[in-house]
């Protein structure tokens, strides 16, 4: 069945209630730019919130930009799978909105936990996009320092990092680091399938009852690998908020000005002290779930195409040029520096070194342990029992 | 490093072990770019594009369309400095002109997981799985693709003289060899540890066979399953080898005069698909008879008209019409068994059983039910044009919802079909024959033809699906009637 337009709420005015069958389709989308590049000023949230965003004209340049280099460094990941230089890769493409939106919210001091999709969040925290092809290419464990960029570490068990999040939102609030307008913030990522999953519902009890300064941020791809959304809910995402106790709002996360929005405000509601809610960034996943995966088996091709006329990129290039914000000059440069930018990152994939078998004994603790200096002894003669070994 | 670079098959989705080529997008002496895509190839999860790994010119294609690749074979050179004259590298230059040229031996040793010196594994880690794909869940989990491992030190390489590494082979028809030649070479030896996986153990067990007492024909002399079974039966490793070895001497009725095809791609798919749903969804069949005659000379009428001159108009074009004009008097045969509901679509996605050479598929019509009879005929057409052509895409193959098995172009008269997963119903369209029918009290040569039905009788009773396949042969006794009668 494929997922029409769910219904936008625009000017404050709700648009005309459409009879649909599934629940899953809600008439409340927060929206400031729709897929034609109009811009809307301000809307009204199911809850009365006024979102808004003003930003300058390099401001706006600033978002479009991050949009095209990360979907141009993502295709470039899946390009060097193919080609057999990762193991794996999980593109975001087409939910590069969501993650920009929602990563330039963030402020320096608020802390992020990702799942392994959101290479966009990643880039926002100014980390070099490099860090997570190590991971997929298997000779790393991701490589940043998640205080020092407040980025936790890609988590690969789906939803996970919500009770991680949960926790040390929990601490922020402990420490005492709320209620003031530079006080600490915390989101969590995850998907419309990780709401199935028994940690995100903990999750929400345990940050709705302790009122942690906590986002969740789910970004609805319509898709948990192969199972559509009908199969994970009957209401819409956003509504399983109430019966926690905690806001819920669901953003058309293809617009990163509304996503924008709607994070900002959800994380300032959050460093005030005002406890945790639920953003639903309503998207799709245009890609494979994974470079393992073939959607053209469980998905047809009207749906993706319906989807495509939504996308994030062409209606803020639309809006750009439209407002004579940016023009033909503007976009060449992005996109020659997303070409630059990419044929790099292919040159220092391909140039990252092949680690030493045994230094996956150095990280488990940090002041090593007896037990594993065993085992790093057994494995290194096991290693040397090799001919041509060069041990 | 050399200008001239081979291009090896990737696994290109977690621990798979062979791809097939279906489709080159480049072709020898093409320039092409860096990230452009350069042949499709199915796996055993997804059909996907391979994107050059370097740009420059095409130098050598080593696998044609339809041949099955193991995983880490070269299948292309490209030459990435194409404006620096004439090649003189050994590594192509023994195929000139030939359309499958072979892979240089430098990067065949680069298969190896090892540095390249020529060894071959005493065994495997991880062995495929059938299906070309190590099993593990879906999403995440090692990488131990037939993994090859430089020899222990002191140890004898035995198959190594007897195995040299050389790229995948089409799956021509393979006899395993038997067990025999590899009787000695690693085997347990007597009163050592006994080797079996342990589900072997749990079989030799539940069949009381005392492992200690078999020879094992597996890896390393590890014992199989099929080891277990044959001394469970009281025959032994040896005995069919002998029955084959007399027989061949009369008349053969072994190995030599059998074929073996690799079950794969459609042929894999249509069995995985006819086995499940036939135990699954509890199939009825009806038959009905119906004089077409009427229909036959509606079809001749069509054809005659002006603006139907230029489209092919078919029997099966006023079957698929009659099939959705009996969905809307139905709609419950054109529903999915989930389990604790049942999913009554309003959109008919209309299959239509094709035979290619690629084999049986069933691609179907979007949203049939919404077509005028001229959108319907194009569709029709563009379908089995398609099919045909070998084009027809998995999208176009998914989300059917009920389908028409149009067998009468066999030349026979009906059949019992297995219904497609998910599907309700499914109609068998014999051949229109002219036969010996009582019309208006008279025997008379009348054009006739053969339904049948097969349903799913979780969801459709006797009752429905004899009104549905009878509303179908009302139609094609009479059309205009029908339609007059029904819309």
């Amino acid at each position: 069945m494929a997922k029409g337009d769910p219904g936008v709420t625009r000017g404050g005015r709700r648009a005309a209630p459409r009879s649909r069958k599934g629940a899953t389709g809600d008439p409340e989308l927060v929206q400031l730019l729709t897929p034609e590049g109009e811009r809307i000023d301000s809307v009204t949230g199911p809850d009365g919130t006024e979102y808004r965003v003003d930003f300058t004209d390099e401001e706006y340049r600033g978002l479009y930009r991050d949009l095209v280099l990360v979907r141009k460094l993502d295709a470039e990941a899946t390009a060097l799978q193919r080609q057999g230089e990762l193991g794996i890769w999980a593109s975001l493409l087409g939910q590069e909105a969501a993650q920009v939106g929602s990563g330039r919210a963030l402020r320096t001091q608020d802390m992020a936990f990702p799942t392994y999709r959101e290479h966009g969040v990643l880039y926002c925290r100014g980390i070099d996009p490099i860090m997570p092809l190590g991971l997929f290419r298997g000779v790393d464990q991701g490589g940043w320092d998640p205080n020092e960029f407040k980025f936790n570490m890609y988590t690969i068990v789906i939803g996970a990092q919500t009770l991680h999040a949960t926790g040390y939102a929990m601490g922020v609030a402990m420490d005492g680091k709320t209620g003031t307008d530079d006080g600490e913030a915390v989101i969590a990522y995850f998907g419309d399938g990780a709401t199935s999953q028994g940690d995100v519902n903990e999750s929400f009890v345990w940050a709705g009852v302790f009122n942690a300064p906590l986002v969740f941020f789910c970004q609805n791809n319509q898709y948990a690998i192969s199972e559509p959304l009908e199969r994970q809910t009957r209401i819409p995402l956003y509504q399983r908020a109430a019966g926690f106790g905690f806001p819920g709002v669901r953003v058309d996360g293809n617009d990163v000005l509304a996503t924008y929005a709607v994070t900002r405000h959800a994380l300032d509601n959050a460093r005030h002290g005002q406890g945790p809610s639920l953003i639903e960034a309503y998207t799709y996943r245009m890609g494979a779930h994974t470079t393992s995966d073939d959607p053209t088996r469980y998905r047809i091709a009207s749906e993706v195409e319906a989807w495509q006329a939504k996308d994030p990129i062409a209606r803020m290039k639309a809006f750009l040029d439209k407002q004579q914000i940016a023009g033909a000059d503007f976009f060449a440069e992005v996109d020659e520096q997303a070409r630059r930018e990419s044929v790099h990152l292919r040159e220092r994939v391909l140039a990252m070194p092949n680690p030493e078998p045994t230094t996956l004994f150095d990280h488990v603790y940090p002041n090593g342990s007896p037990l594993l200096d065993e085992q790093r002894e057994q494995f290194s003669k096991y290693l040397e029992s090799f001919e041509g070994s060069a041990h | 490093m050399s200008r001239i670079k081979e291009f090896n098959l990737p696994d290109l989705g977690e621990g798979l072990t062979e791809g097939e080529i279906l489709t080159w997008l480049v072709k020898v002496g093409d320039t092409i770019e860096l990230n452009q895509p350069i042949v499709e190839v199915e796996t055993a999860k997804a059909a996907v594009e391979i994107p050059a790994k370097w740009a420059g010119k095409v130098q050598a294609i080593f696998h044609g369309e339809g041949t099955t690749v193991e995983v880490g074979t070269p299948i292309i050179a490209i030459d990435t400095d194409p404006g620096a004259g004439p090649v003189d590298t050994p590594s192509t230059s023994g195929a000139p002109g030939g359309d499958l040229p072979t892979p240089s031996a430098a990067s065949l040793a680069a298969v190896e997981v090892a540095p390249a010196e020529g060894a071959v594994e005493p065994g495997l880690i991880g062995g495929p799985a059938p299906g070309g794909r190590t099993a593990v869940l879906v999403g995440y989990g090692p990488r131990t693709t037939a993994a090859k491992r430089r020899p222990r030190k002191g140890e004898v390489p035995a198959q190594a003289q007897a195995a040299p590494v050389r790229p995948a082979p089409a799956p021509a028809p393979v006899v395993t060899p038997p067990a025999a030649d590899r009787n000695g070479h690693g085997a347990a030896t007597p009163g050592g540890p006994v080797l079996a996986k342990p589900p072997v153990r749990k079989l030799a067990k539940d069949l009381g066979v005392d492992l200690s007492t078999l020879t094992g024909s597996g890896p390393l002399g590890s014992i199989t399953r099929e080891d277990v079974q044959r001394a469970a039966s009281g025959t032994t490793a040896a005995e069919p080898l002998t029955v084959a070895a007399t027989a061949t001497a009369a008349a053969s009725f072994g190995a030599d005069r059998e074929q073996r095809i690799p079950v794969k791609g459609v042929r894999k798919l249509t069995a995985e698909n006819m086995s499940r749903s036939a135990f699954t969804a509890p199939h009825v069949t009806e038959f009905l008879t119906v004089d077409v005659t009427r229909a036959m000379k509606a079809l001749d009428r069509l054809r005659s008209r002006r603006e139907w001159r230029d489209v092919r108009v078919s029997p099966l074009l006023l079957v698929a019409k009659a099939v959705l004009l009996a969905v809307k008097r139905h709609p419950m045969v054109n529903s999915t068994w989930a389990g604790d509901e049942i999913v009554v679509k309003e959109y008919v996605n209309l299959g239509i059983a094709a035979a290619t050479e690629r084999g049986l598929i069933v691609p179907n019509i979007k949203d049939a039910g919404r077509l005028t009879l001229r959108e319907l005929a194009d569709a029709l057409t563009d379908l089995v044009q398609t099919a045909k052509a070998g084009k027809t895409s998995p999208a176009d193959m998914s989300g059917g919802t009920l389908t028409i098995t149009n067998v009468g172009v066999f030349g026979v008269d009906t059949g019992t079909p297995i219904l497609p997963p998910g599907e309700s119903a499914i109609l068998a369209f014999g051949a229109v024959r002219e036969m010996p029918w009582v019309h208006k009290g008279k025997v008379r040569p009348r054009q006739v033809t053969t339904l049948g039905l097969s349903f799913d009788h979780r969801i459709i009773d006797g009752e429905l699906g004899s009104k549905f396949l009878r509303d179908i042969g009302d139609f094609l006794a009479d059309p205009e009637a029908a339609l007059l009668a029904w819309t």
